[in-house]
């Protein structure tokens, strides 16, 4: 029996996997102690969990473990990462490079920067959601000092061309920073050969607790190193002060394990559910792939529907499907993502999209409820969209003089 | 933000999907909103020349649930009228009517603006002047 409802969020948050949960019961009952106390079983025990758990997390991403500086979530490494650097760095420049489509926790990390005096260049993507490389190389300058790329998208999946990214940071001889928060568990990612010079991520994302993540900083070639943005106890190398989440950071280890050994398995599977659903749902008339279909996340699909509108295509089916819009209805703006804008989509198409973000624990037969719901949904909306009947008869929408309100 | 039972039950059994003709002289259409904006609504009424009365509306909408909602209510409201009355109705209506929350009072406002507009049309085919509105406050 299917039972509802279906979960198809997972670029938001992942279930955690019950193997993980199994992994951290013991350490907030039995094994409660502090990592840092060291005079005692409790904080050896608690210490050697952690120790393992980096181990665990280093080896997913081809780092050493005492690369791996754990924090609270992505968010909190994409601001120790860039205003680490951008501190640590400030005498050598305060130039910035990074991307329109990054991730907010980016974005204003980067605003909050300019605010303090640097500077920062926002590369525009290309159609595809990829960017140029050519664009990239041009806009470093003597005082650049990070260029901060996502490796992949969070609303579209389009992953970028990391490993060209880390070779022409390194050429400047200027760090890469790249927020992993997506790729990182669902694609191969390795530091040494992507040529990444920092890295957020974060558990939450990879079946893994949530309020737990890390951030990679690399010790050789070159020795990286982040001025810490929170003070205490000289926690994490003297970058993260704070006493560790121990039952979430053996959670996350364990997360990291069994990505880094199911990865293969659970991508042919579940990129052939994405592929389907896909197929299945492009053959609605007016429907279109947003972002690139070549270098993507295996398990994400964006998809706009012409004239109906994201919110309202939602409430046909979101009491069943967890699904989530590019159409921002709700918020007092009225902006769609700006992301999908990003890719010049106009903002008719960007309030038509929907967000498929299948998982390890999707079904086959979640997605063919799924399909047939979504379509039902488009087609309803059709018949009661006013632009749907233009469209039909003929009328060029954009020569229309739309009421702006 | 979950849905008030009555947006539901519009969204899912809308009152009136349809269209009138447009070019028949006792037609009033009213298109507003604009795409880029996520909300498109047009309401049509069919007047009964000889009493003013509406005797039957229509509409088409793209756009959130609330917006489908506030047009298929506005199109069983505005049956039964005749304009004058019709010209009452308020964009607060709406909002009481469908409890609408604050994120979404543009739609009651987009539906109010819509009758004024499907009003306006049928006036000025039937050699009126229509009617100028004051601007809506909250757009």
């Amino acid at each position: 029996m299917l039972k509802l409802p279906i979960y198809l969020d997972n670029n938001a948050t992942t279930p955690m996997d019950p193997r993980v949960l199994e992994a951290m019961t013991p350490y907030f009952l039995e094994h409660f102690g502090n990592a840092a106390s060291r005079n005692h079983p409790f904080g050896w025990q608690a210490e050697e969990a952690v120790d393992y758990a980096r181990e665990q997390v280093a080896k997913l991403i081809g780092a050493d473990p005492k690369e791996i500086i754990f924090t609270s979530g992505a968010t909190e490494g994409d601001n120790l990462g860039i205003k680490g650097v951008y501190e640590m760095y400030a005498s050598k420049g305060n130039h910035i490079i990074t991307a329109t489509t990054e991730h907010k926790a980016v974005l204003d990390t980067c605003k909050h920067i300019e605010k303090i005096g640097g500077e920062v260049t926002y590369l525009k993507v290309k159609a595809d959601g990829l960017i140029d490389l050519k664009e990239l190389e041009a806009a470093i300058k003597p005082t650049t000092i990070l260029i901060s790329i996502m490796y992949a998208n969070n609303e579209i999946g389009t992953v970028q061309p990391v490993k060209e990214i880390g070779i022409i940071a390194k050429k400047h001889g200027v760090l890469f920073f790249t927020d992993g928060t997506q790729a990182v568990g669902k694609i191969p990612v390795d530091v040494i050969k992507d040529g990444i010079d920092l890295m957020a991520f974060t558990a939450h994302k990879m079946y893994g607790p949530k309020g737990v993540g890390a951030l990679y900083v690399r010790r050789k070639n070159p020795r990286v190193k982040v001025t810490a943005q929170m003070d205490g106890g000289g926690h994490e190398r003297g970058m993260r002060s704070g006493t560790l989440n121990v039952p979430g950071i053996v959670g996350f280890g364990k997360a990291c394990e069994i990505c880094r050994l199911d990865m293969e398995e659970d991508n042919k599977r579940i990129s052939k559910m994405r592929d389907h659903l896909e197929t299945e749902l492009m053959k609605l008339e007016e429907a279109y792939i947003n972002g690139s279909t070549e270098h993507r996340l295996p398990h994400v699909t964006n998809i706009s529907f012409k004239h109906v509108e994201g919110e309202g295509l939602l409430m046909g089916f979101n009491k069943n499907i967890a699904l989530s819009s590019g159409s921002a209805c709700t918020s007092a703006s009225l902006e769609p993502s700006y992301v999908l804008k990003a890719l010049g989509l106009g903002d008719d198409l960007a309030h038509s999209s929907l967000r498929f973000g299948l998982g390890r624990f999707t079904t086959d037969e979640q997605i063919e409820y799924t399909i047939k719901a979504i379509s039902e949904t488009v087609l309803k909306l059709r018949e009661m969209s006013p632009l749907w009947e233009m469209y039909k008869e003929g009328i060029d929408l954009s020569t229309i003089e739309w009421a702006h309100h | 933000m979950a849905y008030s039972e009555k947006v539901i039950d519009h969204y899912q059994n809308p009152k009136n999907v349809g269209t009138l003709d447009k070019g028949a002289k006792n037609v009033g259409t009213g298109l507003v909103g604009a795409p880029e904006c996520g909300d498109v609504m047009r309401l049509q009424i069919e007047v009964d020349d000889a009493t003013g009365m509406i005797t039957d509306a229509k509409f088409k909408t793209f756009g959130c649930g609330s917006a489908i909602a506030s047009s298929s209510l506005a199109t069983e409201w505005l049956k039964g009228k005749s304009i004058e009355d019709a010209l009452k109705v308020d964009n607060m209506d709406f909002v009481e009517e469908l409890n609408l929350p604050p994120v979404k009072i543009h739609c009651s406002v987009l539906a109010e603006d819509a009758i004024k507009a499907a009003i306006n049309d049928y006036r000025l085919k039937n050699g009126l002047e229509a009617i100028k509105f004051e601007e809506s406050v909250v757009h």
